[in-house]
């Protein structure tokens, strides 16, 4: 069997400038080899920072910015492309190789028709004509599942939607019809229940024109849909290299186990109990402006020292929610009380009691702390607001704080820049901590995290829950999370609320057709998994 | 579509509120001179009858809002006034001058437009290698020197030494489009250098912003040759700043143009006024400044509204 790309001893360096120091060179990829056989797919995964884009890439001869392939041979069908020169790399870019970008919506160009991006890659290399391109383009569009193939190509970017376009964009990496196809991350930035009809195109695209791949992403559920082989990285190694079977049921590296088994937090439901810390009844808001309102009639509560979550799809309102309860959008109609006493539905009317007892933390952590500040600062600006510490006792606290969420004491005097991100949001939780807050409302924590380290964020949130009777207002789009962390659950659909109750009951049958579909989209750990589902579906998705 | 025209509409009537105030402050600025305009024709021999009568024959005892109502209803029917100089309506002198200068001034845009956009293409193209050092040596270098002075060294090595261009440039009627061209070809020549660097900087610096968009990645990695990148993905994206200097630049070549205007004795607009700023003639010096202010106000609507054409998300809602 011949191979596509053959990469041996691959070993690629960065130049870095740190501020105020001289620029050197790091080693961000080392000691790498795979190979790709005509029509298989080979699974690169790992954590951010792995160097798995940079590996992909190299099988093109690419490296952003100052990324440099220093050592290795990279063989496409044979020749050493490192020593090819320019024009044989203009040769096989576009047309031997392609490329699906992690967002579509910033790999597509905003000037241009969709049409004249789809083709531009087999005109240029005088593949075929421009009528013959289109045609292909327009049948592609088709088998991809794209609605109005017809006509989708004289739309521009911002006139489909983030799934279409994704789907487009596979498009484009098929009209040339390349030997091998790279995927970089290309459902990450959807919605789960979007995800998966990307990840099914692209799975019937690679069966029905036997082209090869590399998949990159960071979850091992879904690249186990995808390839014949995967390589774990980390920290620009191979940690395992096997075939999907052997590295899914029988991982041989602790690393690897732990990657398979990220998944199973197991979190018992708390008793169900009428004393409700938070009370939001019958609330409708709408953004200034706007023509419909994002949330209507919506009413949940969250218990004292429990757990609410709220699941949904972007644009369902989840965030919105948050933003209503916090006053930041005061809802139009509907009540708030918080602790027995109502709360103002505008930010303006609140006494600084409810804003300490209400906090909050974000998904990206890296733009809720100011750049500028220590992490002692950031955690010490509530203690000096809310109780006017001062000087050694507030530096004492904050200490206390930074042991809660299991960092060291190294890190009072660092900044965000030098942390990591699971470290960055622990420092945002142990902000929202030191306010002594009654119910923490958590928007979308995990969501920017590494597995691994989302697994480390939520079990700590359960810790303080435990410790400190904390009660949560969880809002995620991951499913898998919500298992680890819920009491109760709210499915949120269009504004409005779709299935709200313990958890244990909202997600046991009989379901509603969104909630059948929100819960079956979510990867599993199989192989298999993503036939049986499609199969099974009773809806399409919104964002289809 | 109805959203853009509602811009470009709100744009427009922007730029007609505009033009009220300036014709406002123009008439407010004239006014606040010592003097007036019978004091100036008047000069040494001014009794105070003869003053007296003088403004009353054109107008200047009307109080000044009648006076300001009177010249910009006049302004809305094409009359300008009466030049104080020789009587003449200043409608009929100002449509051949600024007919000389929009010569001028559309030739040395349709050289330095396109020349200044493909340079700072070419830079892009050879960014930090030697091409882009070199253009960007030249142009700043010819945009440094005063432009009196870079006029003068062109007359003299163009004009006198090589003999290659005539140094007086008095295009008249009778001669053909290659022969008026060939008269005012020092002028361009001046003027191309004057303008060019602004517009090629910009280009370069809009294009380079570009450049670290995704989309130009996704280019590269098709196999897109590194000019036709820079040239039809970037471009189309960094357009709105390139236009709007693109105009400012236009705008100059229009309103500013007086110092190369006088030092080639060019009958153009920016020569015309400098002569009655001279000799005082105040309603010249008006007219002159609400036809300049009209249009640059005009350019910069234009640069505003090819701007707003450029984004996609205007031009194709969803």
């Amino acid at each position: 069997m011949s191979h596509i790309v053959d990469i041996r001893d691959l070993r690629i360096e960065a130049t870095v400038r740190p501020p105020g120091e001289k620029s050197k060179q790091i080693t961000i990829v080392d000691g790498v080899s795979y190979q790709i056989e005509s029509g298989k797919v080979l699974g690169l995964i790992g954590e951010s920072g792995a160097g798995k884009s940079t590996i992909g890439l190299a099988a093109m001869a690419y490296g952003r910015g100052s990324v440099e392939i220093t050592g290795g041979e990279v063989l496409v069908k044979g020749t050493n492309i490192l020593e090819g020169g320019v024009a044989a790399l203009h040769e096989l870019r576009g047309q031997t190789i392609t490329y699906v970008a992690q967002s579509a919506a910033a790999a597509f160009n905003p000037a241009k028709q969709l049409m004249t991006q789809v083709t531009e890659a087999a005109l240029a290399h005088g593949l075929m004509s421009k009528a013959e391109a289109e045609a292909r383009a327009v049948s592609l569009f088709k088998q991809l599942g794209l609605p109005n193939p017809e006509t989708i190509g004289s739309r521009y970017p911002h006139q489909v939607s983030g799934g279409q376009l994704q789907r487009v964009m596979t498009a484009m990496a098929l009209c040339p019809k390349p030997e091998l196809i790279i995927f970089d991350e290309p459902t990450t930035a959807l919605d789960v229940t979007t995800q998966i009809d990307v990840l099914a195109a692209i799975k019937r695209a690679i069966r029905d024109t036997g082209v090869a791949a590399i998949y990159i992403t960071h979850d091992l559920a879904v690249v186990a849909q995808i390839s014949d082989d995967i390589m774990v990285l980390r920290h620009g190694k191979t940690v395992e290299y096997g075939t999907t079977d052997a590295i899914i049921n029988h991982p041989k590296e602790d690393y690897t186990t732990a990657l398979v088994n990220v998944r199973s937090i197991e979190h018992a439901e708390a008793e169900p109990t009428p004393e409700f810390l938070l009370q939001a009844q019958n609330i409708t808001a709408r953004y200034q402006g706007a023509e419909f309102d994002v949330l209507r009639d919506v009413s949940v509560e969250v218990a004292r020292g429990q757990t609410l979550a709220i699941v949904g799809e972007s644009g369902s309102g989840k965030s919105t929610l948050a933003r209503v309860i916090t006053g930041l959008l005061p809802a139009a109609q509907g009540a708030l009380s918080f602790d027995g006493r109502t709360l103002s539905r505008d930010l303006a009317g609140r006494s600084r009691e409810d804003l300490r007892e209400l906090q909050m933390i974000y998904q990206m952590a890296d733009v809720a702390m100011n750049p500028r500040q220590t992490v002692g600062t950031i955690i010490g600006r509530p203690l000096a607001f809310y109780f006017g510490l001062k000087g050694e006792e507030k530096r004492r606290r904050v200490q206390e704080l930074l042991d809660l969420i299991e960092m060291g004491s190294g890190f009072m005097d660092r900044y965000p820049a030098e942390l990591s991100g699971g470290q960055k949001q622990r420092v945002c939780i142990a902000r929202a901590l030191a306010a002594d807050p009654k119910l923490i409302i958590c928007d979308e924590v995990t969501s920017a995290l590494d597995p691994l380290v989302a697994h480390g964020i939520l079990k700590l949130l359960l810790k303080l829950q435990a410790e400190k009777g904390l009660a949560y207002l969880f809002i995620t789009h991951d499913l898998a999370a919500v298992t680890a962390i819920a009491d109760s659950i709210a499915v949120m659909y269009q504004g409005k609320l779709q299935r709200y109750g313990p958890k244990s009951q909202v997600l046991s049958p009989p379901f509603d057709d969104y909630t059948d579909l929100l819960l079956s989209s979510v990867p599993q750990m199989r192989l298999g998994w993503l036939e049986d589902v499609i199969e099974t579906r009773k809806m399409e998705s919104a964002g289809n | 579509m109805s959203s853009v025209l509602t811009l470009i509409a709100q744009r427009v009537a922007l730029g007609i509120v505009l033009l009220f105030f300036v014709s406002l402050l123009i008439f407010l600025g004239t006014l606040a001179l010592p003097g007036d305009v019978a004091q100036t024709i008047l000069g040494q021999s001014a009794t105070p009858e003869s003053l007296a009568n003088l403004r009353a024959s054109l107008g200047l005892d009307q109080p000044p809002l009648t006076r300001y109502l009177n010249w910009l209803a006049g302004i809305f029917q094409g009359d300008l006034g009466n030049a104080l100089t020789n009587g003449r309506p200043i409608a009929e002198s100002i449509g051949k001058r600024l007919g000389n200068t929009m010569f001028l001034a559309f030739w040395t845009a349709v050289i330095a437009v396109p020349l200044s956009i493909l340079l700072g293409l070419l830079s892009v193209r050879y960014r930090n290698r030697w091409p882009d050092k070199l253009i960007s040596s030249v142009t700043l270098t010819s945009i440094s020197v005063p432009e009196f002075l870079l006029a003068y060294v062109m007359i003299f090595v163009f004009g006198v030494k090589l003999g290659w261009f005539p140094t007086i440039s008095l295009p008249n009627d009778s001669m053909s489009l290659g022969q008026k061209l060939y008269s005012i070809s020092l002028p361009i020549l001046v003027l191309v250098m004057v303008i060019l660097a602004h517009m090629m900087r910009m280009t370069r610096a809009a294009i380079l912003n570009v450049m670290e968009s995704a989309y130009i990645e996704t280019a590269e990695l098709k196999g897109i040759k590194q000019f036709t990148i820079i040239a039809s993905h970037a471009m189309p994206n960094a357009l709105s700043p390139i236009i709007n200097v693109v105009m400012l630049n236009l705008a100059y070549l229009v309103v500013g143009v007086v110092v190369v205007e006088v030092v080639f004795t060019y009958p153009g607009l920016g020569s015309y006024l400098v002569d009655h700023v001279a000799k005082r003639d105040l309603p010249v010096v008006q007219a002159v400044g609400i036809i300049f202010a009209a249009i640059y106000i005009g350019l910069n609507i234009l640069a505003d509204v090819l701007s707003i054409l450029t984004n996609p998300r205007l031009r194709h809602p969803k």
